[in-house]
């Protein structure tokens, strides 16, 4: 398309010069995602939020807009004078006439090459396996001892702390203190991360508030983040906000979007659920105990049975039985003694009777004894008096005289 | 059988340690093979070691102390 001609014959109106010059800008594709490098001025603040300056260097002038939920992310310091690099897409404000920067991201120069820092800083450490997942400690799930690397003054701490009261006042806190930002607080972080090693804490919370990547930057410092990795106990870092990233983060066993999460990520058990696994150990210990003694007493009901069976009554009863037998039987082995004997008894008789003075009377024989003593007379000498003479059917009694 | 756990009184245990010894207490009677004698022995210590978690979870107050080098001091807050 050619240019247009002041003399042609067609004239525009304002809004259609405008809004073409608008569509041209907007369709430049190099314009629409530009870094823009420039000093503020002007730099105004109404009440809507946005936020209104001029970029300027030596010889021109651009204007700017930040609308407010740019501005609201946006942290680098917004003051004249202040040399930055913004980002955005140049377009036309048509109620002005004025091309302008619609900014949705602002660095001061500094904090620009510091970001170009970072990501140098962050490919070395990553060639070197810092940032590998493989080595990163587990966290415990209920630390006795949590040492805390921050500054003593900070709001960090006191966020840490409060949030440690609240969720696990059973445990200790050991804080390790150290200035966190300035030329010497990488050094003193080392120093006091190593310091609060040597306490043997469960974990460890590296932490910060926020600020600018200026005020962080000590949390990209090599050195610190080497030793963060190199760690034996896990460190939970939490530095600045949600959006911040510093080289401690990636190294750390765990990183926290803030002071107060990293102090909710070391404590994962709450005293509430120590709360709650204690009452549960008690019911479980009333039912466990209850068990023990329902079995107990069926089993002294199963013994009280069995002593019934050996009990003395049933003991006697059985004894007495026994008994019974037994008398049974010596009386059967009595009797039977006894019939032996008589056998032997009669046997005996007879021989007896054979031998009995009766059967030779019977033979003719007598027997004389004398009256006066009974003594028998054998010899003619012994007979004097009256005698008796006993023969086989009675007796008859003689004189001599 | 002489026990194996350390009869240590309850207070002198950790938490962790008690709740440990309480687990363990705890199992061993659900497992129904303790003679009963011993089970009521074991309830009496499991009774003992409740309270004394108990009473731990009660009284918990954070302490708080501040390396100075490497000696813990008592850590003193700013009433900020």
């Amino acid at each position: 398309m050619s240019q247009p001609s002041l003399f042609s014959a067609k004239t525009w109106t304002v809004t259609e010069l405008t809004r073409h010059v608008r569509t041209r800008l907007d369709s430049d594709e190099a314009l629409q995602d530009v870094w823009i490098q420039g000093e503020l001025s002007n730099v105004s603040r109404p009440a809507s939020g946005h936020v209104y300056f001029t970029l300027k260097d030596a010889s021109a002038a651009l204007r700017c807009v930040i609308w407010r939920t740019e501005a609201r992310r946006i942290k680098a310091r917004l003051q004249d004078g202040e040399a930055v690099d913004a980002h955005g897409h140049i377009s036309v404000f048509e109620a002005g006439g004025q091309y302008q920067l619609y900014v949705d991201d602002l660095r001061s120069m500094g904090e620009g090459t510091l970001f170009q820092e970072f990501v140098r800083l962050k490919a070395a450490l990553e060639a070197d396996g810092i940032f590998d997942p493989a080595r990163k400690l587990p966290i415990p799930a209920l630390p006795h001892l949590i040492g805390i690397v921050t500054s003593p003054t900070g709001a960090a701490l006191r966020d840490v702390l409060d949030t440690l009261r609240r969720r696990l006042p059973l445990a200790e806190a050991v804080l390790s203190p150290s200035p966190v930002q300035g030329a010497e607080a990488p050094t003193s972080l080392v120093t006091a991360v190593r310091a609060a090693q040597r306490q043997n804490p469960d974990v460890i919370l590296l932490v910060r508030g926020g600020g600018s990547i200026e005020d962080l930057w000590a949390f990209n410092d090599p050195a610190l983040a080497r030793t963060v990795a190199a760690s034996p106990v896990p460190i939970i870092c939490g530095v600045g906000h949600e959006t911040d990233f510093t080289l401690c983060d990636f190294a750390a066993a765990l990183r926290a979007p803030t002071p107060t999460a990293a102090a909710e990520l070391a404590t994962p058990v709450t005293i509430g659920d120590l709360r709650d696994s204690v009452t549960a150990l008690q019911g479980r210990l009333v039912s466990a105990l209850h068990d023990v003694l329902l079995t107990g007493r069926s089993l002294i009901q199963s013994l009280a049975y069995t002593l019934g069976l050996l009990s003395p009554a049933r003991r006697l009863e059985s004894e007495r039985q026994r008994h019974d037998e037994l008398s049974r039987r010596v009386s059967l082995a009595l009797t039977h003694d006894l019939g032996l004997r008589t056998v032997a008894l009669r046997g005996l008789m007879q021989r007896v009777n054979a031998l009995s003075p009766a059967a030779v009377l019977e033979r003719g024989f007598a027997i004389v004894s004398r009256t006066s003593d009974g003594r028998l007379v054998t010899k003619v000498a012994q007979a004097s008096g009256h005698m008796q003479v006993r023969v086989s059917d009675g007796e008859f009694r003689v004189h001599k005289n | 059988m002489a026990k194996s756990t350390s009869r240590k009184t309850p207070k002198d245990l950790t938490f962790e340690i008690a709740v440990a010894e309480l687990e363990k207490i705890v199992a061993s009677l659900e497992s129904g093979q303790i003679p009963l004698d011993e089970a009521i022995g074991l309830f009496e210590r499991a009774k003992a070691l409740l309270e004394h978690c108990s009473r731990l979870l009660e009284s918990a107050e954070l302490k708080v102390k501040q390396l100075e080098g490497d000696e813990a001091q008592p850590f003193e807050e700013d009433g900020s």
